[in-house]
């Protein structure tokens, strides 16, 4: 009976390697053809960052930094305006987000449980695949059309939105990681929930929060459609929390398409500082962590 | 937090009055805010409903199967948008998918060390971080040009196809859908690769066990389990690159004609909205919110879908 | 460690001698040492598996007994950082050897898991997708019964081989997993602990299958449980684990003969410790 069926498998007695065999060749080719395939992927990467530096190097100097951007024909002139917009409309965003972002992960994490936390965190996910676009837009309604003006605050709120779902997960999952001994301890010398969360679980999970939030940070400095028509753009140096501001990620877009090569050179260099500035939190952040962001 | 003992107890009772109504408002606090936080979502919905509706009663349905937009004549239809939105989510999906797929194989079976694996996926991740805009000045002075020989190309030799009926004319579909293929790769990846990685290990032994050739094992087994997962990274990445803005907008040549072709400009929604809305007025303006209402409404029920599908595979 | 050594040679020697059958040897190991990473996990087996036999590997966990049974398919080539010295002979072949490959050897040296691990398909197809990828030339709705009759399943599941192989039981499971194995037409089929996660009615299932399937298979059975050994078996090797130079653990074979003479008169005064302990 057993060589009756032994025939019907097309085995051979060889029980070695040969490179000649049909699934050894398939094999060997996907495997190169799925290496190839993410060597593709990566390269984008590269010549994007090999580009920016390239293109942006060459205004890297101190007027960069100190001067404001210069009118369509004129020459020279730095992005020292934009940077300051940006890191007010950063500041504007990361003091609305970060303290309603860090004390909804709280309650999600510490005092919530089953389907209302679940719901919870599923809006968040869903809120943070909404366009940035349409952040955009609805900042505008909220901000810019009650206040007339477009300006800083109306920017920062936006940005402020689109950081919100970011600082809920990685503080969420920050602070799960806590061991529940941690709180167990806490609780068993007679604190208080407040002090169990606020002296003891939060500063546990604070180095991870802080990573967390400052890839978060980062990236909202770089977003540019929800500020295109909410702080608008201005070459101009800050002016007031309700004034239009100008930002570096603006700037990049609106000097992109132009035709003066003075200001397609201030796009490539503010997009040079944007992409450094992803690099370095990137990669400090990864290295104070020790282990991958997903 | 009751357990207040013995001859302190008239002294716990009083400080924990106090106590409890701080521990009562603190954790309102943090549940409203989380409440709140879902709220926003409720609140885009209401805000944009309500300054499109000038434009829903102006227009109804009409404004989907429009295809004219002028501000002159006060004649808006969103029509060549949508199929922009659509067709070059799905020149992305069509390009990002065999590779995001591939990737997340190599990064989550053991074809490299483990350390190596994590290097590479931290740069996946890092395609995701690069600022959108930037990939748009990369994508004006860098992919254009270098698309213009295979763009010229296809219309040369498969002109006869509608969709490179036109001459290549640098900005336009085909260099936005490329630009939105690297932005979608890294959602995709990580969550294919997530779905691959937390199949139980019994399942790849029981596989290779039966005989089962690596590659085997990842086509008749691996990647039939890890398939919802797969499906819902990939509907992730179709909500990304439909509301992608920035890049898009810097290399799609924003006309507002309708072509079938992908070698001509184009628009999509979300880059009609950054290109028009900071000088627009009136019933342009309210036409717009009503544009970006519709693209709310589409990402809004794809997200939902995805969310829903990669959370269920999650808990398994 | 010199005189450990030996020790097992000695004790080879003497295994050698009692286990002498009259049937052929189909699998032998030549002083096989497993390492994880720095660390030995198992040392030094000698060993013969006979044709047509049931074999049980017993021991206290750490000793090496499901390394060791990982060996004859080289599943253990899928754990990082595993490292295997000295033979294990195979149709007089090293199946160590470079020039083997692991996939040809899986096909011939089945095995069943800890778990129940059939593959999210329906049940049919969890017995034809070995069979397809091997090649299978003839009927595969009469290999699919007649894999699924000698697993003692096809009565519970003729009517349902569309379901999902999840939707059975553990018991069901588990002998659809055997049914897997065997309808390869394996040369040896390797079994851990394939009861450990069962209850004992479909414990006492299996059992009887696994009598049933030594009339056309060599079997190697992995057991925590003493009585199963002796309710299955024919032949039994102990394993026991010792503390290395720097607080390790490795596992090595301190005896191996027939079953009866294992459980009744050990010659090891750690096997009689071990099974009296156990068994007793």
């Amino acid at each position: 009976m057993s060589t009756t069926t032994q025939e019907r498998y097309s085995k051979s007695d060889e029980l070695e390697r040969s490179r000649s065999r049909p699934r050894t060749i398939i094999g060997t080719l996907l495997t190169i053809l799925a290496f190839i395939l993410l060597g593709i992927a990566l390269l984008p990467l590269f010549l994007v960052i090999i580009y920016v530096i390239i293109r942006g190097a060459s205004r890297f100097d101190l007027n960069l930094f100190t001067e404001i951007p210069p009118a369509a024909l004129q020459e020279g002139g730095g992005i020292a305006s934009a940077i300051v917009g940006t890191i007010i409309l950063v500041a504007i965003a990361s003091v609305i987000s970060i303290p309603i972002g860090v004390l909804a992960a709280v309650y999600l994490s510490e005092f919530s449980s089953g389907r209302i936390a679940r719901w919870i965190r599923f809006a968040t996910n869903v809120l943070s695949g909404v366009p940035s676009i349409i952040i955009g837009i609805f900042a505008y309604g909220v901000v810019v059309l009650s206040t007339g003006t477009f300006s800083a605050v109306a920017g920062g709120f936006a940005l402020a939105i689109l950081m919100l779902p970011v600082v809920v997960r990685t503080t969420d999952e920050s602070l799960q990681i806590v061991p529940q001994e941690v709180r167990w301890a806490s609780v068993g010398v007679g604190a208080s929930d407040f002090h169990t969360v606020l002296l003891i679980v939060l500063p546990a999970a604070l180095p991870a929060i802080l990573t967390g939030t400052t890839l978060a940070v980062a990236r909202a400095a770089g977003e540019t459609a929800p500020l295109i028509f909410t702080a608008l753009f201005t070459r101009y140096w800050p002016s007031g929390l309700f004034q239009p501001i100008p930002s570096l990620s603006v700037l990049v877009y609106n000097y992109a398409a132009v035709p003066y090569e003075n200001q397609q050179e201030l796009a490539w260099a503010a997009s040079l500082i944007l992409v450094l500035l992803i690099l370095l939190t990137s990669i400090i952040s990864r290295w104070a962590t020790g282990k991958s962001t997903y | 937090m009751t357990a207040a003992l013995g001859d302190s107890q008239a002294d716990n009772a009083k400080r924990s009055s106090t106590e409890k109504n701080l521990d009562n408002s603190f954790i309102w606090l943090t549940r409203i805010f989380a409440i709140g936080v879902a709220g926003v979502l409720i609140w885009i919905a209401v805000q944009v409903g309500i300054q499109s509706r000038r434009a829903i009663q102006e227009f109804g349905w009409s404004f989907w199967t429009n295809s004219a937009w002028n501000p002159v004549e006060q004649q808006y239809g969103v029509l060549p948008m949508i199929y922009g939105t659509i067709v070059s989510s799905l020149i992305a999906l069509l390009i990002a998918f065999p590779i995001g797929v591939a990737c997340a194989i190599v990064l989550s079976e053991n074809f490299l060390p483990l350390s190596v694996r994590r290097t590479l996926i931290f740069m996946v991740e890092l395609l995701a971080a690069i600022p959108s805009v930037v990939y748009g000045l990369w994508g004006i002075y860098v992919l254009i040009p270098f698309l213009k020989p295979i763009g010229s190309w296809l219309h040369d030799n498969f002109g006869w196809i509608p969709l490179f009926a036109t001459p290549y004319a640098g900005p336009g579909m085909l260099p936005a859908g490329l630009i939105l293929s690297i932005m979608i790769l890294p959602i995709l990846t990580a969550i294919a690769r997530d779905s691959l990685a937390s199949l139980p290990s019994d399942l790849r032994t029981g596989s290779y066990a039966v005989g089962s050739t690596r590659w085997q094992t990842i086509f008749s087994v691996l990647i039939p389990a890890a398939f919802s997962g797969i499906v819902g990274g990939t509907m992730l990445a179709l909500g990304r690159a439909l509301g992608e803005t920035m890049a898009v907008t810097l290399v799609i040549g924003n006309s507002n004609e309708l072509q079938l072709s992908v070698l001509a400009p184009a628009n999509t929604i979300a880059s009609l909205l950054a290109n028009q809305f900071a000088e627009a007025k009136g019933l342009q303006e309210d036409s717009l919110m009503y544009a970006g209402l519709i693209l709310f409404a589409i990402t809004l029920v794809v997200n939902i879908l995805a969310e829903a599908i990669v959370q269920k595979v999650k808990k398994y | 460690m010199s005189a450990l050594e030996r020790n097992q040679e000695d004790r080879s020697d003497r295994q050698q001698q009692n286990t002498e059958q009259n049937s052929e040897a189909v699998l032998q190991t030549e002083d096989l040492t497993v390492y994880y990473g720095k660390f030995a996990a198992l040392r030094g087996v000698f060993m013969k598996i006979f044709k047509n036999k049931i074999t049980a590997f017993v021991g206290p966990s750490g000793c090496g007994k499901s390394t060791l049974l990982r060996c004859f398919n080289r599943l253990n080539d899928l754990i990082d950082g595993c490292r295997v010295e000295g033979k294990v002979i195979y149709r007089n072949k090293n199946l160590y050897s470079k020039k083997i490959d692991p996939v040809e050897v899986r096909r011939r040296i089945g095995m069943v898991f800890q778990k129940p691990n059939p593959f999210p398909k329906s049940i049919y197809e969890n017995i034809a997708y070995g069979a397809r990828i091997n090649g299978y030339k003839g009927d595969l709705d009469e290999l699919v019964e007649r894999s699924l009759q000698q697993a003692a399943l096809w009565d519970e599941v003729k009517d349902k081989l569309k379901d999902n192989g999840l939707s059975l039981s553990g018991g069901q499971q588990q002998r659809l997993c055997i049914a897997r194995a065997v309808a390869l037409k394996p040369d040896v089929v390797l079994m851990d602990e394939p009861c450990s996660s069962l209850d004992p009615v479909s414990t006492g299932k299996i059992e009887d299958l696994i009598h049933q399937l030594k009339q056309n298979y060599t079997i190697i059975i992995v057991t925590h449980n003493m009585q199963q050994a002796v309710r299955v078996s024919d032949l039994t090797a102990f394993f026991n684990a010792e503390e290395g130079e720097k607080g390790n653990r490795f596992g090595y074979l301190v005896e191996y003969d027939k079953t009866e003479k294992i459980f009744e008169n050990p010659q090891e005064e750690a096997t009689r410790e071990y099974v009296g302990g156990r068994f007793g």
